[in-house]
């Protein structure tokens, strides 16, 4: 399939269905725990993240990103989570007995979990970590392991990424210190009884792959649309219970193993030209030297200059 | 509460502003998501499908949506802080249980008071009222600048029933869209909140059972003055929110985007000074009107409040809105942005629920009362 021919005028859509790719985590079918119930136990981890419009300065001793006086809200990629556990109680397909929003950060992450639990979260678990002091991923899925365990959860719907930092790790090293089955970036979830199938966008097609509960999912942009809050759901939201913890109680070390050497803004953008179509912007790219010899590439894939000049990531089709 | 309202006046309700603009409608799409969202029933209770919240809730809700279109502000406003409040204060329990939990989910309602004849001199309406033999009322005469009345169900009509008694014979009556004898005469075309219906609505022998009668004989003219002395608030809500919305989307503008002489057009300092002076103006207005909501929240008299921030609110919002014009050159000027539209918007700020002038005479009153020895 993956042909070397580079005809411009090439289009293919790839939609390779992977659902055999099961045999990965049949392995772990076996072990399911003996305690496992029918009912859907969703854990939620949630972050507070600056709000995604604001746009983020780097401080003046360039160690981080101003945070004081910044307006901060629940991670985009975690309200899709929320959404999701909401929406598989909505679709009454698989009872779920839980949605639990669970979040580790300051004090403020309180007002994060009530939006949780205003979208439709029933209980939330904070544990207070200092703001100056944030819990790298690796902290985080060891937490989070220890509140799955202890809650019973059998399935994570977790932000495939938090919008700060992007580290993109949480599920994975989540998935693999509980030794659950993980899909990320998931743009569907069906749950039949305990079968779990979980559609995937990747470069060009879809991935569909399937498991058994308990497993971890991160979600992805076209999950879903998330709701928002109403207003009596905002009221209700005030009566849920928001149980504080602490690192210790989970016997979780929050010790940092990474030092931030230097945050810098990124260089300013110079402007930019105007281009007609596709065919256009090709000749352009050719004229400016930053194009490879062969034209638009007729399958998905990503290309760069050995000095790392162009990235060009793109079929014909999704240019146009 | 505030951010909720507000990412979803962005999301749901910008998109469709200057279309609704244009076609001089509501979209029924928005009402649906109103409802949807709780924002047409804040204060109604829990019990009866409401959000359960509180006066100031509704403020803040009415200002968000303005800052994104007052159309669909004044909506929510008079729905909520005329209409729902009427009900909750002075229905019977079987009025409550019959109208709160349809007004909180799926049937908007409208405010009936002026006339063509009677607008700021509210009371010399000519609206009657007969009771029948079987008790129930009668009711016969015409309503202009009814706000909503397109969209509405429930109409709260005050009618005459004893004229002999002049304003003392005021009633407050429910009437519903389907009563027969009732019609919607005309819609308006309008200068600004041109979404927003505003009708004509004629009562031609319509015939509403006892129970329909809002509270007591004769005190229709203490509820009408009670809610528009609250619902001057509301409009006070709309006027800073329609500001804040003009200034923002001035401001987005010039310190962003417009370049002239090389540099934006917002570092000049001409225009950083009017930009400050105007968005201190606005939080001067809206600290008068939150203090005057807190003020009514807490039981105290608030009326003059009510009526200066209603007054300087409108005042902000008609020189804010018309600066930002300026301030984006051609750009506010055509038909493209919400610029032109929250100027054409404000011009109501200072005429409904009390003009300008009523706004001023009630303050003035009031002050001279306090200081005449």
């Amino acid at each position: 399939m993956y042909s070397s021919q580079t005809n411009k005028c090439l289009l293919i859509d790839f939609w390779h269905s992977v659902a055999e790719r099961e045999s990965a985590v049949r392995g772990r079918l076996e072990c399911l725990p003996a305690r496992m119930s029918k009912s859907l136990r969703i854990l939620v981890p949630v972050k507070r993240v600056i709000d995604y419009a604001i746009k983020p300065r780097v401080n003046k001793s360039q160690t981080g990103i101003d945070t004081a006086g910044v307006k901060h809200s629940l991670n985009p990629f975690d309200e899709l989570s929320i959404e999701e556990a909401v929406r598989l109680r909505e679709r009454k397909k698989t009872p779920v007995s839980d949605i639990l929003a669970f979040s580790a950060g300051p004090a403020k992450c309180a007002d994060t979990l009530r939006t949780a639990m205003a979208m439709g979260a029933d209980r939330a678990i904070h544990v207070e970590v200092p703001e100056d002091q944030p819990l790298e991923p690796l902290g985080v899925a060891k937490l989070l392991k220890a509140v799955a365990e202890k809650e019973e959860s059998n399935l994570v719907l977790v932000g495939k990424q938090a919008i700060d930092d992007d580290s993109g790790q949480t599920g994975q090293m989540l998935a693999g210190l509980l030794g659950w089955p993980q899909a990320t970036q998931a743009s569907k979830v069906e749950i039949e009884g305990e079968t779990v199938t979980v559609t995937k966008e990747v470069d060009g097609g879809v991935d569909t792959v399937r498991a058994r509960l308990p497993m971890i999912i991160t979600t992805d942009l076209r999950l879903n649309e998330p709701r928002y809050a109403s207003l009596p759901n905002i009221m209700k939201a005030k009566k849920k219970k928001i149980e504080k913890k602490t690192l210790e109680d989970y016997g979780v070390d929050g010790r940092r193993r990474l030092k931030t050497i230097k945050v810098e803004e990124p260089p300013p953008r110079k402007g930019g030209g105007k281009v007609q179509d596709v065919d256009g912007m090709i000749s352009k790219l050719k004229e400016l030297g930053k194009i490879w010899a062969f034209d638009v590439l007729p399958f998905p894939s990503s290309v760069s200059r050995p000095d790392g000049f162009l990235t060009l990531n793109a079929t014909r089709s999704n240019l146009e | 509460m505030k951010e909720s309202v507000s990412k979803f006046a962005d999301s749901e309700v910008g998109p469709k502003v200057r279309d609704m603009d244009e076609a001089e409608s509501m979209d029924p799409s928005v009402v649906e998501s109103l409802f949807e969202q709780g924002l047409m029933g804040i204060e109604i209770p829990e019990e009866y499908g409401g959000a359960g919240m509180n006066f100031t809730a509704a403020i803040v809700g009415i200002e968000e949506l303005a800052r994104v279109d007052p159309s669909v502000s004044v909506l929510c406003d008079v729905h909520n802080t005329l209409v729902n409040t009427a009900i909750l204060k002075w229905g019977s329990a079987a009025m409550k249980k019959k109208y709160l939990p349809k007004l909180a989910t799926e049937t908007v309602g409208s405010f009936c008071l002026s006339e063509p004849a009677s607008g700021s001199d509210a009371f010399a309406l000519k609206t009657r009222a007969t009771k029948t033999d079987s008790g129930s009322y009668r009711i016969s005469g015409s309503k202009m600048w009814i706000t909503n009345a397109m969209e509405s169900g429930v109409f709260i009509v005050f009618a005459n029933l004893e004229p002999s008694k002049g304003y003392k014979g005021i009633s407050a009556f429910i009437v519903e869209k389907g009563d027969r004898g009732f019609s919607i005469a005309k819609k308006e075309k309008k200068l600004g909140i041109r979404a927003s219906s505003t009708c004509v609505v004629n009562f031609d022998d319509v015939e509403v059972p006892a129970e329909n009668l809002l509270g007591k004989v004769g005190e229709g003219y203490k509820y009408a003055i009670g809610l528009l002395n609250e619902g001057r608030i509301g409009i006070a809500a709309q006027m800073t929110g329609l500001a804040l919305g003009a200034w923002e989307n001035a401001a987005k503008y010039v310190w962003n985007d417009r370049k002239q002489f090389g540099q934006l057009v917002g570092s000049f300092q001409g225009m950083q000074h009017q930009l400050a002076q105007a968005y201190t103006e606005i939080c001067a207005a809206r600290a008068m009107v939150f203090n005057a909501a807190r003020k009514k929240e807490a039981g105290e008299d608030f009326v003059m409040d009510a009526a200066m921030a209603k007054l300087f609110s409108s005042q902000v919002a008609g020189r804010v809105s018309g600066q930002a014009i300026e301030w984006m050159g051609g750009m506010g000027f055509v038909r493209e942005g919400i610029a032109e539209k929250m100027w054409r918007d404000s011009k109501i700020g200072a005429i409904y629920e009390g003009t300008s002038n009523i706004q001023l005479t009630t303050v003035a009153k009031l002050l001279q009362k306090e200081y005449t020895t």
